[in-house]
């Protein structure tokens, strides 16, 4: 009968040993997320209510709710998605259909790279050079959203991307084969069988801009308004900026506000984000291929 | 999903790519837009730089000192007195927090890349990476809240010490957050190792950690060294957390247990009371340039890495 050494024992005793550190240190790795949400939701819990989140801050925003920075964060997300969603698809389209393998179109990768390694204040700078002052559309939701949308880009780039790439290319070459363009091909085949991988870095995109704060600083968001923004032109509040003000800004503030106002921010886009991950899901078990 | 890399996914094989079909002006018409559509990100980055550019252009070629700005440890762009304009003290706080942060969260981050490309069972690694996910979710300005509510109080009982925004508080936030991007990017990195590698080793006789560290750890050196690079991109470039962690105040820390500030967080601060077009204005602006091109330096480089990997 075969009976490991005493050299092969231990090795596999010092091979466990290696696994449960490692197995114990990604543990550990996702627990202090798991504990500051837990607390958050702890914490926060108590001041939730319907009034909380339909009412406005009162009380130089020590007290109230969180109405209006609710109604800007949406208006932000929407028109930074209507704006980055076709030019992010197309540009996907363009690297992954068209683009030869030369220098300019490394250079359009190596692009993409920067632009999501990019600070966000310095989008946030950027946004104010340009569309705040030079193309004139002051401090507004408008400026504060383009911001967004040049931040987001390359997110929806890179997913449309993956999903595009996912589309087998027998697809693409029999439907080549019955003679169509290629262009009808991207349309009716390509495009079509990808949905589901830009649908999900799309509604990725929103969780992303919901919570982002620095990029809006200067762009469009006020600390406080006494009204609701009526156009495109004002400016608005946002949920980020205003938990972002509650807990250093102001004071005399109860703890319960900001906790509160915090775990709305975070239940939102973990939300939205779930959203993301259950359509995946869903889609990959509908897949074709 | 947001840690994928562009550079990192092909396209569609080359022979499809240059096919061209005979077609209408329409669909010339459409074709033209798409191609135009696919400059966007080198326009937009090249918008930014001449964007930041344009607004830090008369401070650059006015009160601009180059041994002050990057030697002085005094930054008084209000001051009535005295303006004076070092971002010494700032660069040495962003590069403490930094450098802190890496220190922590490269280790365990790429441990945690081993663990799951290797050592876990399918349905716990597909199980990390929706926290993975959820983890990257949390926006900077929560980690920002966590970091006075929590971890300042936790410092302060822990520690004894009287404040507890500091820079060990920003850089356990930047840690934590800068984690998903390191052990997504390494997960990857490691998975490109291609199977026939391990199956070698394996048919020699070698254990599982023997594979992970003698033949998995050289082959995808790189692309780990990518991912710490990428994490230390993301602890430079945030912002709002480390404006509410470190204290934001001037001066060059002594301890990790003093505040300091970062580059990130001065404009942050600063731009909104800063009079627009003013000296104080442009000279943020050239932070920001100096932000621009360290981030551009530091992607550059993991894109370098990268691509080395493939070859």
């Amino acid at each position: 009968m075969f009976r490991p050494s005493h050299e092969l024992t231990k090795k596999e005793l010092k091979e466990k040993n290696y696994q449960n550190l490692l197995s114990t240190i990604t543990f550990f790795l996702f627990m202090p997320a798991l504990i500051i949400i837990f607390l958050l939701f702890l914490k926060g819990y108590p001041a939730l209510s319907w009034d909380f989140i339909f009412q406005d801050p009162i009380n130089g925003m020590t007290a109230g709710g969180i109405f209006p920075t609710i109604v800007g964060t949406f208006w932000l997300v929407i028109i930074s998605v209507i704006v980055s969603c076709p030019l992010g698809v197309i540009a996907a389209i363009y690297l992954s259909e068209y683009a030869a393998d030369n220098k300019l179109n490394r250079m359009i990768r190596l692009a993409i790279l920067n632009l999501a390694g990019v600070p966000s204040i310095v989008h946030a700078l950027f946004g104010l050079g340009a569309f705040v002052l030079f193309l004139n559309m002051g401090t507004s939701i408008l400026a504060a959203s383009f911001t967004l949308a040049v931040m987001n880009l390359p997110v929806i780039i890179t997913s449309t991307l993956e999903s595009l790439q996912s589309v087998p290319l027998s697809y693409r070459e029999a439907s080549w084969n019955v003679g169509a363009s290629k262009l009808q091909t991207i349309r009716h085949i390509v495009l079509p069988n990808s949905i589901p991988g830009i649908l999900t870095g799309l509604v990725f995109s929103v969780g992303r801009s919901a919570g982002e704060t620095a990029a809006i600083l200067f762009t469009g968001v006020a600390f406080y308004l006494p009204f609701l923004p009526k156009s495109v032109f004002d400016q608005c509040m946002s949920l980020s900026m205003h938990l972002f003000t509650i807990s250093t800004q102001v004071v005399g503030v109860p703890d319960a506000y900001p906790f509160a106002t915090a775990l709305v921010l975070i239940l939102l886009i973990l939300s939205v984000n779930s959203i993301s991950v259950g359509l995946r899901y869903y889609f990959r078990t509908r897949r074709k291929w | 999903m947001e840690a994928k890399i562009a550079t990192e996914i092909n396209s569609a094989p080359l022979e499809w790519r240059q096919r061209k079909s005979k077609k209408p002006l329409s669909e010339k018409i459409i074709e033209g837009l798409i191609k135009g559509g696919g400059f966007s990100s080198i326009v937009f980055i090249l918008a930014i730089l001449f964007f930041i550019l344009k607004e830090a252009y008369p401070f650059l070629v006015g009160a601009f000192d180059f041994k002050e700005f990057f030697f002085s440890t005094e930054w008084n762009p209000a001051s009535v007195v005295k303006i004076k304009y070092g971002t010494f003290a700032i660069l040495v706080g962003t590069l403490m927090v930094t450098v802190l942060s890496m220190l922590i969260a490269v280790p365990l981050g790429l441990a945690c890349a081993f663990y799951i490309s290797e050592f876990c069972s399918p349905r716990l690694r597909e199980t990390y990476k929706i926290l993975i996910e959820f983890l990257a979710a949390i926006p900077s300005v929560v980690w920002g809240f966590v970091a006075i509510m929590m971890i300042n109080p936790l410092i302060i009982n822990l520690f004894d010490v009287p404040i507890g925004l500091n820079i060990l508080n920003a850089s356990i936030i930047l840690a934590l957050m800068s984690l998903p991007l390191i052990v997504s990017v390494g997960e990857d990195a490691l998975r490109a190792v291609p199977e026939s590698y391990r199956e070698a080793a394996e048919a020699m006789g070698a254990t599982k950690w023997e594979v992970a560290t003698r033949v998995l750890l050289p082959a995808a050196k790189n692309g780990l060294m990518a991912a710490a690079l990428l994490g230390v991109g993301r602890a430079l470039g945030e912002t709002m957390a480390v404006l509410m962690a470190t204290g934001h105040a001037i001066q060059i820390p002594d301890s990790i247990f003093e505040p300091g500030r970062t580059l990130t967080a001065t404009i942050a601060a600063e731009l909104g009371e800063s009079p627009k077009g003013g000296e104080h204005y442009q000279a943020l602006f050239a932070i920001g340039l100096m932000l621009f091109i360290i981030s551009f330096i530091v992607n550059v480089s993991a894109d370098y890495l990268i691509r080395g990997r493939r070859k």
